[in-house]
């Protein structure tokens, strides 16, 4: 088989993993002479494709051979998919040559499990080793770990690697003993608090060595700097207070750099015990938005998704239906009330919020001071006080307020198209002030 | 009196020139400020007639300066005058905690101009596509030849983070305005060329359209989404923009076959040894 038809049907079979990210890996660069490429700081999407979905990474799997069957994916045991295996040498030169065009950032590399869970992550760490040692690649590199491999494995595909990732793929033992059936929770949490533990020590051991003066500086051993997963919704019937509760737990106790949230697509060789429709998009999408609330706006899930609601709505943005269930907190003064209090304002993001307190240190803002700032006035204008500005009580408290937010059939396309925030520039969106 | 600034249109060249006015304080309202490379003749630089004599050096805050270098690359015409008045309000005005007010009326513009500059930056750093021309016979480095049309002046500010990137291969990058080299010692900036002087195509843009075409997912069809990150101006020069029409034409059709292809059914668990521990390990 040809390279070409190879990096076709391996390209394919890792399209479905929504993590492209190439951002916070530790600063390297390639002044020395020795070797190519740099990382540090964010990332960048050197393309887009027409799904919206940021290129940064050459994403593709060593083999699409999987002895596992799960049945959202095209690689499972029992799909008819054409199969196809590359060497690592050949990753390793596409890898080389994408990145000196500048098509890339580095590299995503995954596998279907072949002979056995540690068979398979040694050929993935063998593309890494020699990027690294061989070619002195100081690009990013991502590796899919497996987390029935040994300890040992997954540390030293950390070593190589800029992150590391295990997917959780579905937020209950017992949706994943339906769907994928080889796959275990405890198992995956397991794995992923030993990974946490090496980046912890990683941390601790480049601390000591900033802190040795006098002699010649141990360089610490490198480790990747962070790891993540992905969800897959909609594929089995969890609900939003679910899969939330579940990624919370993650952010918490294994302090995951991203949770990805992959809205199930219909794919090529379906299986029957998968739903024939998938999710409205426009789940995901709400699922990030929230995901942002809990990690940089200091909103729990239980806010977010109360006992009686353990579903988003799809209509409106996660922090505009927690404002409509709690107005009493409102109208809030820009002008006085602090940052957390500043955060729970619809149509105000971080970027915003520190805009709006270091410009009132001088003088009272006005409406005129956030439209400078492009906040979208109507939206935050029932929720405000400003200098001049006072909401009409009567709107606050009318029932109808949430149909003043109801985005008009247009509106609602546009929410439809906006893209989850994936990728550093949508994270970058994001941050300005979406929510 | 007024002042006729007349300079290249360089963060160099009004950094200077903004330096010598506030230094003889003369007022924002005095100067005027004139692209060099705008005229058609340029007026003979007359020795400016100071009122008073000069001060010793002002202090400048450095996030002042970062700014400027920002704004400067823009090409609003304003910019000049706009930024030494900033400038002049920040220092002899005073003003020491204006940069801290984004809504403020010169401040404002001023954001909004570094920002559109930085986003240029970002984009070069993205779609810049490198083209292998050649191995240099002595040293055996690759050499590499880019074409690209940034919207502003930002061949300079972007260029270091390619220098620190591509550091061990030859490569150019050229631009209508301004082209930029490294040989693998220094950085050399000379004058804009045109695209017929930068190769059209690369051996390697096959594989990469043939990548690019395999990961997207028709079933996510957001063309909005794409084309706001990636608008079409920057397509000419992106070698996987020629298949977009295609894909998004075929992706319909693609789905729709993937809806109506029958289910697959379970095939048995394979007699294996590494899923036999697996199911062992999980039952005890
Ligand atoms: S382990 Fe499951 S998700 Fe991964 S490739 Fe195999 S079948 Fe697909």
């Amino acid at each position: 088989m040809g390279l070409t038809r190879k990096l076709e049907i391996l390209a394919d079979a890792a399209k479905y993993d929504a993590s492209c990210a190439s951002s916070g890996a530790a600063r390297k660069d390639s002044r020395d002479g020795k070797g190519i490429g740099s990382t540090g700081g964010m990332g960048i999407c050197h393309s887009y494709t027409p799904d919206g979905r940021c290129v940064s990474l050459l994403k593709v799997l060593l083999t699409n051979a999987c002895l596992y069957d799960c049945h959202y994916c095209i690689n499972r045991r029992s799909s008819n998919v054409q199969r196809a295996r590359f060497t690592p040498e050949e990753v390793v030169q596409l890898t080389l040559d994408f990145y000196k065009r500048n098509y890339i950032e580095g590299l995503f590399l995954s596998s279907g499990i072949v002979r056995s869970a540690d068979h398979t992550m040694e050929q993935v760490i063998e593309v890494a080793r020699q990027l690294r040692e061989v070619h002195h690649f100081r690009g990013y590199i991502h590796l899919k770990t497996i987390p029935e491999a040994s300890q040992a494995l997954i540390d030293k595909a950390g070593r190589y690697a800029d992150r590391i990732s295990i997917n959780i793929e579905l937020p209950s033992q017992q949706s994943l003993d339906r769907l994928a059936p080889e796959k275990n929770l405890t198992n995956t949490k397991q794995a992923m608090h030993g990974i946490r533990q090496r980046i912890d020590e990683s941390v601790e051991a480049k601390k000591a060595a900033r802190q040795i003066v006098n002699r010649p500086r141990v360089k610490a051993p490198p480790f990747a700097t962070g790891q993540s997963t992905q969800m897959i919704v909609g594929a089995d019937d969890s609900s939003d207070a679910l899969v939330l509760h579940r990624a919370d737990e993650l952010y918490r106790d294994v302090r995951l750099r991203r949770v990805y949230y992959s809205g199930f697509s219909p794919i090529p060789e379906p299986s029957v015990l998968l739903p024939i429709k998938p999710p409205p998009l426009v789940r995901e999408h709400r699922l990030y938005q929230a995901d942002w609330l809990l990690r940089f706006y200091g909103f729990d899930v239980g806010e977010l998704l109360p006992k009686e609601e353990p579903n988003l709505d799809l209509d409106l943005d996660p922090k505009l239906a927690w404002a409509l269930r709690n107005r009493a907190v409102f109208p809030v003064d820009i002008n006085r009330a602090p940052q957390e209090l500043l955060w729970r304002i619809p149509g105000l993001g971080t970027v915003n919020v520190a805009r709006i307190l270091a410009a009132r240190r001088w003088s009272r803002l006005t409406l005129a001071d956030l439209q400078r700032m492009r906040v979208n006035l109507k939206k935050v204008m029932p929720f405000i006080l400003a200098a001049d500005h006072r909401p009409r009580i009567a709107l606050l408290e009318s029932t109808n307020l949430r149909q003043h937010f109801l985005p008009g059939p247009r509106q609602l396309e546009l929410n439809f198209n906006a893209p989850p925030p994936t990728t550093p520039a949508d994270a970058a969106m994001a941050l300005s002030g979406q929510i | 009196m007024t002042h006729t600034a007349q300079i290249h249109p360089t963060f160099e060249a009004w950094r200077s020139k903004a330096r010598e006015l506030l230094r003889h304080g003369v007022a924002p309202e005095n100067v005027d400020w004139v692209d060099a490379s705008q005229t058609a003749s340029l007026l003979a630089e007359e020795p400016s007639a100071y009122q008073t004599a000069p001060n010793s050096a002002v202090k400048v805050p450095a996030d002042f300066l970062r700014l400027a270098a920002n704004v400067c690359a823009h090409t609003d015409e304003r910019r000049f005058a706009i930024l030494y008045r900033l400038l002049h309000r920040l220092t002899l005005g005073g003003e020491k905690h204006l940069l801290g007010m984004p809504s403020d009326r010169d401040m404002h513009p001023c954001n909004a101009w570094a920002k559109a500059v930085s986003r240029d930056i970002h984009k070069m750093h993205a779609f810049v596509r490198f083209r292998l021309v050649g191995v240099n016979e002595q040293n055996g480095r690759e050499q590499f030849v880019a074409w690209f049309e940034p919207e502003y002046r930002i061949t300079r500010l972007a260029a270091p983070f390619f220098e620190k990137r591509f550091a061990s291969m030859d490569w150019s990058i050229l631009t209508p305005d301004e082209c930029v080299s490294w040989d693998g010692e220094k950085l050399t900036f000379i004058p804009g060329m045109s695209r017929h002087d930068a190769p059209a195509a690369d051996a390697h843009d096959d594989l990469w359209r043939t990548y690019y075409r395999s990961i997207f997912n028709p079933a996510r069809l957001k063309v909005q989404a794409m084309q706001s990150e990636m608008p079409m101006k920057y397509w000419k020069n992106l070698p996987e923009a020629e298949i977009i029409h295609d894909l998004i034409a075929s992706s319909e059709t693609r789905v729709r076959t993937m809806i109506a292809t029958p289910e697959r059914p379970v095939k048995p668990v394979p007699n294996n040894a590494y899923l036999r521990t697996l199911r062992q390990r999980q039952e005890s």
